[in-house]
């Protein structure tokens, strides 16, 4: 059928898309020149190295992983407990999704002007705490999502059958629970990861003098001759997500039964 | 009577505001193989679950050789559960499955790996230590589930629907294995179901429940030829019912008046219940009738609406006069029964001691 | 001793919990809602609040007053950036889906084994960075950039287009391409879970491909559509970093106005007035829009 060739050249070309103009930072991340413009003057990977030297980006950097690997963990940690507890018909349970998944609906400038104004009511110093704070509750849908998925095909008659071969309720998650939701706890550890690494609209109001990796970029942007260390600090990020997600998206299914698992949100 | 080594002593179980299990007494012997048999909703489940103690009742006690386990959570019971989905933990192999139990056993592990060996061949799927859930059959599952309950010798196995998500034939086999095993280990078999072929094929006992009740509990020949009312009776295998009125009662027999079947005696065989004038439901099996031209003691003529062929017998179903539903009739096809075709006009008979008599509603 | 009571704590407790069996899954979510109230629920709320006071000076006025929403409607000014949000917002909305869609459906129905695949690669680009992806557009569509100098480095234009960068086309195209993500996985859920048979018996009825996909593909998926629209349009009305990276002075949308009330216009009532104002706007286009489209679909059968 001729629209089988149709659909599968525009299949191709919707993913040249979504990629080609996110491989242009690579690209021009090894050109030897100020400006990103064609023609290509020439490989050098000094801006690679000039990047790496730089103080401030370094000290962001540290900082966004601190911030980070705090939203994942607690994220995750918080997701569990409320798709253990949501992974079955409970009294409330599609309101309480809902309120759980809220974040992802509204806009991140109305959530971060409205977390600026809770910090600066109660007076907390915006500072990374208070973007922990953020991210934690943008992270908290995906955490949830991921480990819900995991756990609602979860047979309940398995934790029952281990208490009655005579495990109680400690044991029994450690040794039938918690092996089989590893996966999703790994998962939601890498994306919730993700999302905070990436996030820059709620750390750019929450932030105080300390700043994370995205607002920092943000910051450079406005000087051009800093553009290419930029290009080379955006394409390690790329190429280092793009492994992550796909490492995570791998973790995710495997393990899962049916091929309706779909990657997140679905 | 044999002793009774569990007992449920009017348990009674809410949810929300319907009676899952309403004021339930039952007995069930050492080594004996007991069901509970009734359609979904009844109530067996949610009473295997108290005995099990994954669930606890709001009055009443369970008492399991002699202690008191109602308030014991599962794995301080002297039980083990077959569940109904089997439950096989994905992330371990056959032989951790069966081993799971052992843990808390304290076994040196010499016993345990004898106990879990021994197991396997008893369910024959020896050679399938290594294999995990996902590579065995619905029916290799259930043994396993089997054998991982019975590797720690409970005094009580419970088994939840087991044979549900078997195709007929192989239904059909495991269900002579399990009693053959039940006989083997003597170990007491509470048996959850809804089939009642199975129930009565299987067991010692059963208990038929409807709605949280036990209506009746008694050996399947009992169940069978004795029901106690018309919902055990129309549960168990298939039946006829008329209403009639009792005319007469002599020493030895009833005189039953009905709109569809005339007039007519029974033995009485021990039902005094009935006074003269009491309104009776009569229920005849299908297979007791006769078809026939002939002068029996009783006969009504009907005609035959529907027949199914069935190899050794033909059901068929007569319509008579003055009954509201067609009656259901099994007769076996030899020689001296006639070829029947759909229209014939027949009469029909039966033994005068068929018909079981059963109080109204 | 103490491990003994400890562990005899720890069995009362175990039991406790296998008895109230609801009791435990609520105590469970105690942790979450308590976040969940703190950071969302009350930041809002006091965004609500917010938006009835008055900025004097460096004080807060907190005599509640309809005023800021006055300002709101009343401005011109105002209205012509709401009306452009929600516009370029539906114009991304429209062409977005209208592009993914097929894509989505060649991943349901055409890509066989390969399937898994194709959702990892499309999945990526939907967790990289969005500013780094906004980024790459601005030096795409710069007035230096790779597609000028491209184009005049094979001679084909003798100077650099203008009307590439700094206006609401480049916040359209850009936008379309950072959200083209967030469409795909909805509509190939929808399109995932629709029982072939139903196509099968379709045909089997007499229906030819394209009627086959018009009254049972189109509108068996129109869930995902719509969440794929609402997942797409919601956000993008929100935006603010694609309007300050490559809107210019002519793309400039809401969120960029309310973050320098914010910032150094430093009036937060207004700020809030207009985020709320805006949030309010976005779900009424939303819900008409969703409306309008299911009816359009029951049309065509």
């Amino acid at each position: 059928m001729a629209g089988g060739r149709g659909l599968a050249f525009y299949a191709l070309a919707y993913l040249a898309f979504l990629y080609v103009p996110v491989l242009l930072l690579p690209l021009f991340s090894f050109n030897d020149s100020l400006f990103i413009a064609f023609p290509l003057s020439g490989f050098t990977t000094k801006w690679y190295a000039q990047m790496a030297e730089d103080e401030d980006m370094r000290a962001a950097l540290w900082n966004t992983l601190k911030v980070g690997a705090v939203a994942s963990l607690v994220s995750t940690s918080l997701g569990l407990l409320a798709a253990k507890a949501l992974a079955r018909p409970l009294r409330g349970r599609a309101a309480l999704l809902g309120f759980a998944n809220l974040p992802l609906l509204i806009p991140d400038i109305v959530l971060g002007i409205a977390l600026l104004i809770l910090v600066s009511s109660v007076s907390i110093p915006l500072s990374l705490v208070s973007v922990a704070i953020g991210h934690i509750l943008i992270c908290l849908p995906f955490a949830i999502a991921v480990l819900l998925s995991r756990l609602e095909g979860f047979d309940a008659s398995l934790e029952e059958a281990s208490r009655d071969l005579g495990e109680n309720a400690w044991m029994t998650f450690w040794r039938v629970t918690f092996p089989l939701v590893l996966p999703g706890i790994a998962a939601s550890l890498l994306l919730t990861f993700i999302v905070s690494f990436d996030d820059f609209l709620i750390a750019f109001f929450l932030c105080g003098t300390d700043t994370t990796l995205p607002v920092y970029i943000w910051g450079e942007l406005r000087f051009p001759y800093k553009l290419p260390n930029v290009l080379a600090l955006g394409a390690t990020i790329l190429i280092v997500s793009g492994v992550m997600i796909a490492f995570a998206e791998w973790i995710r299914r495997l393990g899962a039964s049916s091929d309706a698992n779909l990657p997140l949100g679905a | 009577m044999a002793e009774e080594f569990v007992r449920i002593e009017n348990v009674s179980k809410r949810f929300g505001e319907t009676r899952a299990v309403d004021d339930v007494t039952l007995g069930i012997g050492r080594g004996e193989f007991f069901s509970l048999l009734g359609p979904s909703g009844c109530g067996k489940t949610t009473l295997l679950r108290m005995i099990g103690g994954f669930t606890f009742p709001d009055d009443g006690r369970v008492v399991l050789d002699g202690e008191d386990v109602t308030s014991l959570p599962p794995n301080k019971r002297p039980t083990n559960m077959v569940f109904q989905s089997y439950a096989i933990f994905p992330h371990l192999d056959v032989r951790d499955n069966i081993a799971y139990g052992l843990r808390t056993e304290n076994l040196p592990a010499t016993e345990r790996d004898a106990r879990v060996d021994e197991a396997l061949a008893m369910i024959r799927l020896a050679g399938y230590g290594a294999r995990r859930a996902q590579e065995l059959s619905g029916g290799e599952r259930q043994r396993v589930a089997l054998a991982r309950a019975l590797v720690k010798r409970p005094k009580v196995l419970l088994l939840d629907e087991p044979l549900g998500a078997l195709d007929k034939r192989l239904r059909e086999t495991m269900q002579i294995e399990l009693r053959q095993l039940q006989r083997a280990v003597r170990i007491s078999f509470i048996f959850v179901t809804h089939d009642q072929e199975e129930a009565l094929s299987m067991s010692d006992r059963v208990a038929v429940m409807e709605k949280g009740r036990v209506l009746q509990c008694a050996d399947p020949k009992t169940l069978y030829e004795q029901p106690a009312s018309r919902a055990v009776a129309s549960f168990i295998g298939s039946m006829n019912f008329f209403d009639g009125r009792v005319s007469a009662i002599t020493p030895r027999t009833i005189t039953v008046q009905t709109a569809s079947l005339g007039t007519f005696d029974v033995p009485k065989n021990g039902m005094t219940n009935f006074a003269s004038g009491d309104p009776v439901v009569v229920a005849i099996r299908p297979e007791k009738f006769l078809l026939a031209e002939g002068s029996a003691l009783s006969n009504v003529p009907g005609r035959i609406l529907a027949l199914s062929y069935l190899g050794d017998r033909s059901q068929l179903q007569i319509a008579i006069a003055n009954a509201p539903a067609p009656v259901l009739a099994s007769v076996p096809n030899t020689e001296s029964q006639k070829n029947f075709r759909v229209g014939d006009a027949v009469t029909l008979s039966w033994p005068q001691d068929a018909p079981i008599l059963l109080p109204p509603g | 001793m103490g491990a003994f009571a400890a562990v005899n704590v720890l069995e009362r407790l175990d039991r406790w919990f296998a008895r109230s069996e609801m009791a435990g899954r609520y105590l469970l979510l105690s942790p979450v809602l308590l976040v969940l109230v703190c950071a969302l629920a009350a930041p809002l709320a006091l965004l609500f609040l917010y938006s009835f006071w008055t900025q004097d000076g460096l004080a807060v006025n907190t005599t509640p007053t309809l005023g800021q929403y006055a300002a709101v409607a009343s401005r011109e000014g105002y209205r012509v950036l709401f009306l452009r949000s929600v516009g370029i917002s539906s114009l991304v909305t429209v062409v977005t889906v209208l592009l993914a869609y097929p894509m989505a459906y060649f991943v349901a129905f055409r890509a066989g084994r390969a399937k898994f695949i194709w959702l990892i690669l499309l999945t990526i680009p939907f967790w990289t960075s969005y500013l780094l992806r906004v980024f790459a557009w601005k030096i795409i569509l710069g007035f230096n950039g790779v597609i000028n100098s491209g184009l005049i480095s094979l001679g084909l234009i003798s100077r650099p287009l203008e009307f590439l960068l700094y206006n609401p086309t480049a916040v359209v195209v850009t936008l379309t391409h950072a959200y083209a993500a967030f469409a795909i996985l909805p509509i190939y859920v929808s399109l995932e879970k629709i029982d072939r048979t139903l196509l099968e018996a379709a045909a089997d009825l007499g229906d030819g491909p394209v009627r086959r996909f018009l009254r049972v593909t189109l509108p068996l998926s129109l869930p995902g559509v719509i969440g794929a629209a609402v997942l797409i349009f919601v956000p993008t009305t929100g935006d603010y970093v694609t309007p300050s990276l490559v809107g210019g002075t002519d793309g400039v949308m809401i969120a960029n106005l309310i973050q320098v009330q914010f910032g150094r216009v430093n009036n937060w009532p207004l700020g809030a007035a207009l985020a709320i104002s805006s949030m309010a706007l976005v779900a009424a286009v939303a819900v008409f829009a969703i409306q309008a489209a299911r009816l359009a679909v029951t049309r065509i059968r």
